[in-house]
């Protein structure tokens, strides 16, 4: 049973030092592979830290692990990804005319694939 | 203008570099005292979170300085095939430049003309739809100083400095006490406008969080206000997810302000709008004088973004998405972008010069990259290295390369480098690049 949401990708602190440590190191990608999600909608699903799930957009489809935002940042229905090699699978190529593809603000379903 | 050697000393055996220059974001601070022990920094006293990760970890890169299809080559022999892709080509395009030196970036334009390219920067997928905005609206603007020391009603949009730009509060827009703003914070208003609730406002006085997607909506909410137009505060509220209230005495507020301020981010150019979105903050901004001084600023984020749109319009006469196959700059974004010519399979080869399309573009402009022979210089390997037909290590600019960048308010800045590499700079190499391309196609002149 899969749900709407809409996807951020945007920058954080990590990312951009992993950008500098070397795209291939391991905080650079556990920071670019993981999903934050609302506590309540984590609650609502079922989701503990760590429980995959398939993202898919318009474009495409991720699997990836899931972590419960901190405090209030995400307010329910809205999810947040450091950008990264999984945020792009998300994105279309189409810019509209205007060379910047729609990178965030993105329609996405999401749906729990392990336990 | 302090040299580099002026301000460069040595302590218990390390080599002190004052007032070095970080280039990791647009806010290129220019404060940073470096302490270099051979060829590591070992201390870089007031760089932020990502100002030192930039400085700790730009070693000096063991990989060879060039490789040609994965295989070790000299850089002449780099150079020699690189400029045979460019030149062979029929529609080659140039893309990145964000993080490398106006020097280098000047030289890049230079061989897109030669070879009838297209020359795109990094800005084209940041904030290329605000320099789309500025052709319509303007820019009503300032720089980092004068924010500093007048602006009292300080407003994000769209941005979360507090990760993204992590000096900008305590050097520029909230925290310094400035001629007009004796007290320094307790001068100023911060307000924050975001579809969630980043760390940067925990920083601010009044946050305001708006349904996703509905900035265009904010954002004329404002022009109407300012100009005193009556509006339906139900449709307010269920458009913007904000009270109408709530905007009436946020406008209130910025109707009061001596010197205001709007500092917006990528939340408005890559959401849906584009350059509407930021064409609406830019109009709102300049409604805004007939009331009091009120500027706006776009939070650049590569460390020499601004320079690259400025290079790029001072040779071609437009700031990104170049077309010059005709041998006449062309300007159509949708058109001559990367993120479209990649995605629609039409380049045939590509440069790509400090920038990792090969992570942050579409599935589709991934793929049409991976099957044509390009060309990729960067001090570090990423998956655009990887799959590179040459890939070049260069020498990271501001660590090991002096030359210039530009602030995020178009303030150009000296880099004072830490120590040396063995590596080429991206100028040496596109230098190179150039007086080969220039040979082949047989133009006679050459420097």
């Amino acid at each position: 049973m899969s749900e709407t949401f809409v996807l951020i990708p945007g920058r954080t602190s990590k990312q951009g030092c992993g950008i500098s440590e070397g795209k291939f190191t391991d905080g650079y990608v556990s920071e670019t592979t993981q999903l934050q999600v609302c506590p309540a909608d984590m609650q609502r699903l079922g989701l503990a830290d760590g429980d995959t799930v398939r993202v898919t957009s318009e474009t495409g489809a991720i699997d990836v692990p899931v972590v419960a935002a901190k405090g209030d940042e995400l307010p329910p229905g809205l999810l947040f990804i450091a950008y990264g090699d999984l945020s792009s699978r998300l994105m279309g190529g189409d810019t509209h005319g205007s060379g910047m593809p729609t990178s965030k603000g993105l329609d996405v379903t999401l749906e729990k694939i392990t336990p | 203008m302090a040299t580099t050697q002026e301000n460069t000393t040595t302590e218990d055996g390390l080599k002190i570099v004052k007032d070095a220059t970080c280039t990791f974001c647009g806010c290129v601070c220019d404060d940073i005292d470096l302490k270099v022990d051979g060829e590591k920094i070992v201390e870089a006293k007031r760089a932020c979170v990502l100002g030192k990760a930039w400085f700790f970890n730009h070693e000096v890169d063991q990989r060879p300085s060039c490789l040609v299809d994965g295989q070790p080559a000299t850089v002449d022999e780099g150079v020699e095939r690189a400029a045979r892709i460019l030149a062979e080509a029929r529609y080659p395009i140039i893309y990145g430049l964000s993080d490398t030196t106006c020097e280098a970036q000047r030289v890049a334009v230079g061989i897109g003309d030669w070879i009838g390219g297209t020359v795109d920067t990094t800005t084209s997928v940041c904030h290329g739809p605000s320099g789309i905005a500025f052709q319509g609206v303007g820019e009503v603007t300032c720089s980092l100083g004068e924010i500093a020391n007048r602006g009292d009603m300080i407003i994000f949009w769209g941005s979360n400095p507090a990760e993204s730009h992590p000096r900008h509060f305590t050097k520029y827009s909230l925290m310094p006490k400035g001629m007009f703003v004796p007290n320094g914070r307790k001068d100023r208003t911060c307000v924050l406008v975001d579809v969630r609730r980043t760390k940067s406002s925990k920083a601010a006085d009044i946050f305001l969080q708006i349904k996703p997607r509905k900035d265009f909506e904010a954002l004329w909410t404002l022009r109407a206000l300012a100009q005193d137009v009556e509006l339906d505060a139900d449709q307010v509220e269920s458009e913007t997810g904000v009270p109408l209230a709530t905007w009436q005495d946020l406008m209130q507020r910025m109707k009061q302000a001596r010197f205001g301020v709007m500092l917006f981010g990528m939340g408005l150019t890559m959401t849906r709008g584009k350059h509407l979105n930021s064409e609406a903050l830019l109009a709102l901004v300049r409604d805004m004088n007939a009331h009091t001084r009120f500027v706006a600023k776009p939070m650049r984020g590569h460390g020499n973004v601004t320079g690259a749109d400025n290079v790029v319009s001072w040779r071609t006469g437009y700031p990104f998405g170049v077309n010059m196959s005709r041998g006449y700059p062309r300007f159509n974004p949708g058109e001559y972008t990367t993120a479209d010519t990649l995605a629609r399979g039409e380049a045939d080869a590509a440069m790509i010069i400090a920038s990792d399309p090969m992570a942050n573009f579409s599935q589709a402009a991934r793929e049409h990259l991976a099957s044509i022979p390009y060309i990729a210089l960067d001090p570090k390997e990423t998956p655009t290295t990887r799959a590179a037909a040459v890939a070049f290590t260069t020498a990271t600019y501001g660590i090991n390369v002096p030359g210039t960048v530009y602030r995020m308010d178009d303030v150009p800045i000296p880099l004072r480098p830490a120590f040396d590499a063995p590596h080429p700079s991206d100028l040496d190499v596109l230098r190179g690049i150039e007086r080969r391309v220039r040979q082949l196609k047989s133009i006679v002149r050459v420097p």
